[in-house]
C-alpha cells in the first residue's frame, strides 16, 4: 500500500493510504478523544467528539478523525479554539443524558465543560452504538439493536435472540461507557427468564 | 402493444397518433392530481363518464383524467378543448349543466369561470388567468394534456424523442457536454451541478453503475415532485434513461415515498408501458442500450431524502446517513458509482436534449438556469404549484402569481427551502429566485417549498415549528443533531411559552454552530437555519418574547390575553354563545366580561365579535385591565351605555 505524508499538530506523519486521520494520529501518540470508536468496528462517526480541523489546498474544514481518510499534504489540527468549543458542547449535551458516566466526567474536566449546562434527562445511553455494532459486526448476532429514531431512540435487546445468545457472551458489557447497556440487559433478562409465561412465548 | 424498434419508428408512431386525433374534437380534461382528488375530482370524473354514457356522446367527446394543473386553490379544474374553456371548483352537480350548456350549446357558464379579483372580469381560458399567465411552465405544463396512465399521450407531445436522439445520434460525451453547458443544477436542495455529478460517475472505473430518482419529497407543504411523478411519470423515466446512457449505467431506481400512492401507481404503470414499447429494457430502440428501472417505496423517514441515507435504505438497511467523505457518484449504492438526482432535475433532462443548452440557458440568472417549480402555500390567495423562470423576483411570485396575502393582512415573511431553509422579510422581496441568491440571503432554494406568512405569524413560533419537525425526523445517529437540535427546540418552546431567559439567544447560537459545523449529514447541518434566519431578520421578536414576555404577532398562547372593552361591548351575546369554555360572563343588555381563569385563548370571541363593535381585544405584554364592577355592566338603552 502506498504511503502518504501528512501533518498532524505540526508533526510530519507517514501513513498508509486508506488509514483514517485517527489511526495516523495514534501512530505518533497524538490522542484524539472518541466515544463511539472501536478498532474492531467500522467507523461510525456518530459522537463527533473526534472532530478536528483539516486543511487541504488552503481550505480548512471540520471533519471527524475516525472516518476522514489520510491524504497527501493534509494538515490536521486536533485542538483549536473551535474544535474545543464543539467538543465542549457535545460533552455538555451528553451529560444531560448520562451525568454519571466516568468517561464523560473525565472529558468534561479536560474541556472545561459545564456538567449542568442542560437540564438532566438521564436516559443513561449516549447512543455510541458500540454494543449494537459489536454484536452485529463481530458476533454477527444482532441481539441488541436500536429502536425508534431521533431523540426517542433507545437500545434494546431482542428477547428471542438474547435468550439464546447473550447469557454466556456479554462481550459488549465492557464497551459501554455508561450503565445503560447493563440496565437494558437486566430488563431483558427479567423479561425472558424470571417471568415464565413470557419465556415460554419468547423462546420457542 | 408492439415494441418500437427504431428511433424512426418512434417518430412514425407519434405522427400516427396525431393523425388519428381530431384537433377540433371536444375533449374534456379534468385535473386528477392528489390535491384535486382531495376536493372530489374522482366524483366529478364519475359524473362526466356517466353523462357521456347517458347522452351517447362517446364518439363525440373525449375525456381525459390528467395530472395536476397547479391551481390547487380552485380545484377540481376542468378544461374543455379545443376552446380551452376553464371551469374551476367543479362539483358533480355542475356536470349535467356543463354538458347541456357548454358541450351541446357552446354556451359559457359564467359562474364557473375565474373572476379576476382586481378587474371583476371573467376569464375564459386557463392560460389567461393571472396565476398561469405569469408562469413559464416547461416541466409542469405538459401535465394538463397527459393522461399519465397512457403512454400515447406522452408520445403525442414528442415524448421519448430526446432519449431516441441521445442514444442514436449522440455519444455519452456529447450528452454530458450539453447538460454541463446547460448548467443544470440539482432541484432537490443542494443545487449541485448535475453534469459534474454525472461526469464523476462516468469517469469512475467501475463497470456497474446506478442512477436513482430521489422522490422522497418530505418538506412540509411541498408536493411538486409528487405532482410530476403523478402527472408526467414518463418525463422522469426519459431523463433517467438519458442519464444512465451518459454515465454507463444499466439499472435505475425510483425511491418514492409510500405515502404517495398515486405516484407509486402511475410510475409502475409508466415503467410497464415503457417496457412494452421497448423504451426500457434490453436493446432500447434497437440501439443496443439496455436499461431497467425498479421502484423502491420509502417508509416515510424524512432523512431518507438525504443521499447517503437514501442509498443505505435502498440497500435494505435502516435509513441513516453514512459518515463518508467520498462522494456517492464515486462510491454510492452498494459502493458503486451512483448518480442521484431529484424528480424535477431528471424531468429537465429531456428538454435540454431536445431543445439544447443554448435555449435552456436563455432563462435564469447568472448561476441558475431554466425554471423552478415552487409549491406556493401558506397565507396566500392562490395556493398551488407554480413554475417560474429562475430570476423572477419573490415579489412577482407572491403577488402576480400568488395573488398576494388574503384577508387584507400584511405580508411578513416568506419561508423557502423547506425545514432547512429560512424566512425572508419584506425588504428581501426584490430578490431574484436562484440557488445562490437565496443562499446569500440566509435561506435556500431547497426543493422548492415556498410558504407565505402574514402579520399574524410569530417568527419565533415558526422557528420552533420547524425545529420540532426536525427533532422528530432526526435519525438520532449523531450528537449535534439528536441532542443539540432537541435542546434548541426546548429553548425555543420555552421562549414561546414566556419562559425565555437572558442568554437563550446566545445558547441557541452556540448550539447552532455545533450542529452546522459538526453534524453528520445535511439534515443536522442545516437544522439551525430556521432559527438563524428568523434571528437575523426578526431579532426584535425574540427580544420581545424573552425580555417583555410579549408576542408582537399576538400568536403565542401563553403570552396573550383576551379581554372585552366595556366601552365597545354592546352585549350582543355573539361571543358569549360561541365561547367553547363558557369563559364569558354576561347577559342581554349586560356588558360581557372574560373570566381569565377559564379562557383557553382559542380566539373564537375575537373572531365572532361583529366588526361594527370590535370589542374583543387581544393583548400581549401588558396586564389585563380589571373587569368593570358588576353594577356598571348594565346597558340601560340599546346602543347607549350609562
Amino acid at each position: 500500500m502506498s504511503k502518504v505524508l501528512l501533518n498532524i499538530d505540526g508533526s510530519e506523519v507517514e501513513a498508509s493510504e486508506g488509514m483514517t486521520v485517527l489511526e495516523a494520529a495514534q501512530t505518533i501518540g497524538i490522542k484524539i478523544p472518541t466515544l463511539c470508536h472501536h478498532e474492531l468496528l467500522e467507523p461510525y462517526g456518530g459522537c463527533r467528539v473526534c472532530t478536528v480541523e483539516a486543511e487541504t489546498n488552503g481550505r480548512t474544514k471540520l471533519v471527524v478523525a475516525c472516518v476522514y481518510p489520510v491524504e497527501q499534504d493534509l494538515v490536521i489540527r486536533t485542538r483549536s479554539e473551535k474544535v474545543d468549543r464543539i467538543r465542549k458542547m457535545i460533552i455538555q449535551l451528553l451529560m444531560s443524558r448520562a451525568p454519571e458516566s466516568e468517561k464523560l466526567i473525565e472529558m468534561a474536566e479536560e474541556y472545561g465543560a459545564d456538567k449542568d449546562r442542560f437540564e438532566k434527562e438521564a436516559s443513561f445511553c449516549i447512543h455510541c452504538g458500540l454494543c449494537v455494532r459489536y454484536c452485529a459486526e463481530v458476533k454477527k448476532l444482532s441481539a441488541v439493536g436500536f429502536i425508534n429514531r431521533g431523540a426517542k431512540r433507545e437500545i434494546n435487546f431482542i428477547p428471542e435472540i438474547a435468550a439464546q445468545e447473550c447469557w454466556d457472551c456479554k462481550e459488549c458489557f465492557p464497551l459501554c461507557p455508561t450503565s445503560a447497556l447493563q440496565a437494558a440487559y437486566g430488563f431483558t433478562e427479567a423479561l425472558t427468564s424470571s417471568s415464565p409465561p413470557f419465556e415460554s412465548k419468547a423462546v420457542e | 402493444m408492439s415494441r418500437i424498434e427504431t428511433p424512426a419508428a418512434l417518430e412514425e408512431l407519434r405522427k400516427d397518433i396525431l393523425s388519428k386525433r381530431d384537433p377540433d374534437k371536444r375533449t374534456i380534461t379534468l385535473c386528477s392530481g392528489s390535491a384535486c382528488h382531495a376536493t372530489g375530482s374522482n366524483l366529478v370524473a364519475a359524473s362526466i363518464e356517466e353523462e357521456i354514457q347517458k347522452q351517447g356522446l362517446s364518439d363525440k367527446v373525449d375525456f381525459r383524467k390528467t395530472g395536476c394543473h397547479g391551481f390547487c386553490e380552485r380545484g377540481p379544474i376542468i378544461v374543455i378543448h379545443p376552446e380551452e374553456i376553464c371551469y374551476l371548483q367543479i362539483q358533480p352537480e355542475d356536470v349535467p349543466e356543463i354538458f347541456s350548456e357548454t358541450i351541446k350549446e357552446n354556451r359559457i357558464i359564467e359562474r364557473l369561470l375565474y373572476t379576476d379579483p382586481g378587474t371583476e372580469e371573467e376569464i375564459r381560458n386557463e392560460s389567461d388567468i393571472p396565476f398561469y399567465k405569469n408562469q413559464q411552465r416547461l416541466i409542469f405544463g405538459s401535465n394538463i394534456n397527459i393522461d399519465p396512465k397512457n403512454i400515447e399521450d406522452y408520445f403525442a407531445l414528442g415524448g421519448y424523442a430526446a432519449l431516441a436522439k441521445a442514444i442514436s445520434q449522440m455519444t455519452p460525451e456529447e450528452v454530458l457536454e450539453e447538460v454541463n453547458k446547460a448548467n443544470l443544477r440539482g432541484r432537490g436542495g443542494g443545487g449541485f451541478p448535475a453534469g459534474r455529478k454525472w461526469e464523476g460517475s462516468r469517469n469512475a472505473p467501475d463497470d456497474i453503475k446506478y442512477v436513482i430518482v430521489n422522490a422522497d419529497e418530505g418538506d412540509p407543504g411541498a408536493y411538486m415532485d409528487r405532482s410530476i411523478l403523478e402527472g408526467n411519470p414518463h418525463s422522469v423515466l426519459e431523463g433517467l434513461a438519458i442519464g444512465a446512457y451518459t454515465i454507463g449505467a444499466h439499472e435505475g431506481y425510483i425511491y418514492v415515498r409510500q405515502e404517495y400512492p398515486l405516484a407509486v401507481e402511475n410510475v409502475h404503470i409508466a415503467i410497464q408501458q415503457a417496457e412494452e414499447r421497448g423504451l426500457l429494457g434490453e436493446n432500447i430502440l434497437g440501439t443496443g442500450f439496455d436499461f431497467t428501472v425498479k421502484v423502491h417505496q420509502g417508509a416515510g423517514a424524512f432523512v431518507c431524502g438525504e443521499s447517503s441515507a437514501l442509498m443505505t435504505a435502498l440497500e435494505g438497511k435502516a435509513g441513516e446517513p453514512r459518515p463518508k467523505y467520498i462522494r456517492s457518484n464515486i462510491k454510492g449504492l452498494w459502493d458503486r458509482p451512483t448518480v442521484l438526482n431529484n424528480v424535477e432535475t431528471w424531468a429537465n433532462v429531456p428538454l435540454i436534449i431536445n431543445k439544447g443548452a443554448d435555449w435552456f440557458t436563455q432563462m435564469g440568472t447568472e448561476g441558475s438556469k431554466g425554471t423552478k417549480i415552487f409549491s406556493l402555500v401558506g397565507k396566500i390567495v392562490n395556493t398551488g404549484l407554480v413554475e417560474v423562470p429562475m430570476g423572477m423576483t419573490l415579489s412577482d411570485v407572491i403577488y402576480k402569481i400568488g395573488g398576494g396575502i388574503p384577508g387584507g393582512k400584511k405580508f411578513k415573511a416568506v419561508q423557502t427551502g423547506g425545514p432547512s431553509g429560512g424566512c425572508l422579510p419584506e425588504d428581501k422581496l426584490d430578490l431574484e429566485v436562484g440557488f445562490d441568491e437565496l443562499t446569500r440571503a440566509g435561506s435556500m432554494m431547497g426543493s422548492g417549498g415556498m410558504i407565505a406568512m402574514d402579520e399574524d405569524t410569530c417568527m419565533v413560533d415558526v422557528a420552533r415549528y420547524f425545529l420540532d419537525f426536525l427533532t422528530d425526523e432526526s435519525c438520532g445517529k449523531c450528537v449535534p443533531c439528536r441532542e443539540g437540535v432537541r435542546q434548541m427546540l426546548k429553548i425555543l418552546t420555552d421562549i414561546t411559552e414566556g419562559k425565555g431567559q437572558e442568554g437563550d439567544m446566545e445558547l441557541l447560537e452556540e448550539l447552532s454552530e455545533v450542529a452546522k459545523e459538526a453534524a453528520l449529514c445535511a439534515l443536522g447541518q442545516t437544522a439551525p437555519n430556521p432559527f438563524l434566519s428568523t434571528l437575523e431578520y426578526f431579532r426584535d421578536e425574540y427580544e420581545a418574547h424573552i425580555n417583555e414576555k410579549r408576542c408582537p404577532s399576538l400568536y403565542c398562547k401563553e403570552l396573550i390575553a383576551f379581554y372585552i372593552d366595556p366601552e365597545k361591548c354592546s352585549a350582543c351575546m355573539s361571543c358569549l354563545k360561541k365561547c367553547p369554555s363558557d369563559a364569558i360572563i354576561g347577559a342581554k343588555k349586560t356588558i360581557h366580561v372574560i373570566d381569565q381563569e377559564k379562557c383557553t385563548k382559542c380566539n373564537t370571541c375575537f373572531e365572532v365579535c361583529p366588526t361594527r363593535f370590535r370589542a374583543v381585544q387581544k393583548i400581549s405584554g401588558e396586564p389585563v385591565p380589571p373587569p368593570i364592577p358588576e353594577e356598571e355592566r348594565i346597558i340601560a338603552k340599546k346602543g347607549s351605555k350609562e
